[in-house]
């Protein structure tokens, strides 16, 4: 099918798209990447009276990394996610995420900004973004805010983006010595999205783990952060005494039956992706190893 | 009343200046408005990899753009893979393989593996398998696909070999 009218409007600067969306509101809705938009008003899921176009935005396209801090603009793209070498080393969680986005040739259009607040359930930065503790950058014409994404993702679809607010900004504290990162995710084909999926990050001091965040997609509810399983490998006396228990509360994470999965079989994943993802995050040396 | 945009795009080379319904898909602007139908459609949502073209050198769905997006940008077609009017190795080995059933994601499948090979130009097996998967061959004749393309990587290999 094809989408249905509507106007489009493309500005050059953030402050210029910020007044636009507080001029239209409901009926203006932005354009970045496209590759989870356009299909939906090829479907005619969705229609909208005014796209707006940030493809121009250059000043919202950058990787950087400051005092501890990886900023990523919300315009850019997973392959230059996937291929840059500041991500690799500051955050090596959402490196290896991207190269699970989809596949190459959407990769090259779809952006950080886009997925987030598109907020597939089944989508990968949401959960690892979670993992991470990241922090989100919300703007419309006269304020900032900058929330934990906690906070951000609300659950399927749905995030606390208002609608004259423009997503701008992830910030991603920086990975340091003490912290093992793992990624497993289940899907039928490569790029397709995820059937389940885990993400953990872990801070390890000696033999013990202090904090552990470890999130789940593919669920019912979307991304969310699995806090029995965090909860039970920090209290646990040894690793394979935690790695086992945070495996069996990660199966009690709210999952569905469709079309792709039973949700016998995401229940099942989700505990055995959470074995995996553990085990391999504490056999390394190293901070994270795809 | 919706406003019809101007755009100035380069397309196989050729600096073309028109104006679009915002609308248009690039699929359609390609096949409809320029006449270059080796560009196939095949679901309009991204799955498929049957419309994939280069976006100012890299891949993308063109069913997932809007023409008017593409405004000072470069895009490349099937039509323009080969610059020389000859088949390009690629399409060679196609050939030579019999990559190609009744044909309809063959252009997307040469698009795909075209940028697949310049991002990793001696892609090994896994490589072919994991970057093919980005267009659906409903004949199901993957293996000669990947056949072919592995071709063409062995040969970059060998090449590099002989260059050190």
């Amino acid at each position: 099918m094809k989408p249905a009218s509507f106007d489009y409007l493309a500005p050059s600067t953030v402050g210029e798209t910020l007044e636009l969306l507080e001029r239209y509101g409901e009926d203006g809705k932005i354009l970045a990447g496209g590759q989870s938009l356009v299909p939906m008003l090829n479907f005619r899921l969705t229609k909208f009276g005014y796209l707006i176009d940030i493809n121009n935005l250059a000043e919202l396209s950058y990787v950087d990394e400051d005092r501890g801090v990886l900023r990523i603009g919300a315009l850019t793209r997973h392959r230059t996610i996937e291929n840059s070498n500041i991500v690799a080393k500051a955050a090596p969680l959402l490196a290896t995420a991207a190269k699970w986005v989809a596949h190459p040739p959407v990769r090259t259009r779809g952006t950080v900004g886009g997925s987030l607040a598109h907020c597939d359930p089944a989508a990968e930065y949401p959960a690892v973004l979670l993992a991470l503790d990241a922090k989100i950058l919300l703007r419309n014409r006269t304020n900032a805010r900058l929330i934990p994404a906690d906070e951000f993702i609300k659950g399927v679809f749905e995030t606390a983006l208002e609608p004259q607010e423009l997503l701008t900004e992830i910030q991603v504290p920086v990975a340091d010595e003490s912290q093992r990162f793992g990624f497993e995710e289940f899907a039928r084909r490569p790029g397709d999205l995820a059937v389940m999926g885990i993400a953990a990050c872990l801070t390890v001091r000696g033999q013990r783990i202090t904090d552990a965040r470890i999130t789940a997609f593919g669920t019912e509810g979307g991304a969310c952060r699995i806090i029995a399983a965090e909860a039970a490998l920090v209290d646990a006396d040894s690793l394979a005494d935690g790695i086992e228990w945070a495996s069996q509360a990660a199966s009690a994470v709210p999952v569905q039956s469709d079309v792709h999965a039973s949700a016998e079989l995401r229940s099942r994943l989700a505990s055995a992706l959470t074995r995996r993802v553990l085990t391999r995050a504490l056999s390394r040396r190293e901070s994270f190893v795809s | 009343m919706i406003r019809r945009c101007k755009i100035e795009v380069t397309v196989n080379g050729q600096k073309i200046s028109t104006e679009v319904e915002p609308r248009r898909l690039l699929s359609d602007f390609l096949r409809e408005d320029l006449g270059l139908t080796g560009t196939h459609v095949g679901c309009e949502h991204g799955v498929c990899g049957a419309c994939t073209i280069l976006f100012d050198g890299e891949a993308a769905r063109s069913c997932l753009m809007f023409a008017v997006q593409i405004n000072r940008h470069e895009i490349d077609t099937i039509e323009g893979l080969s610059d020389r009017g000859a088949l390009t190795d690629l399409q060679a080995s196609f050939t030579k393989h019999h990559a190609l059933q009744c044909g309809f994601c063959t252009p997307g499948m040469l698009v795909v593996a075209y940028d697949l090979l310049r991002s990793h130009p001696a892609a090994n097996i896994q490589d072919v398998k994991e970057g093919m998967s980005a267009a659906i061959c409903r004949c199901t004749g993957y293996w000669n696909i990947i056949r072919a393309v592995l071709e063409v990587a062995a040969q970059a290999r060998s090449d590099e070999a002989h260059r050190q």
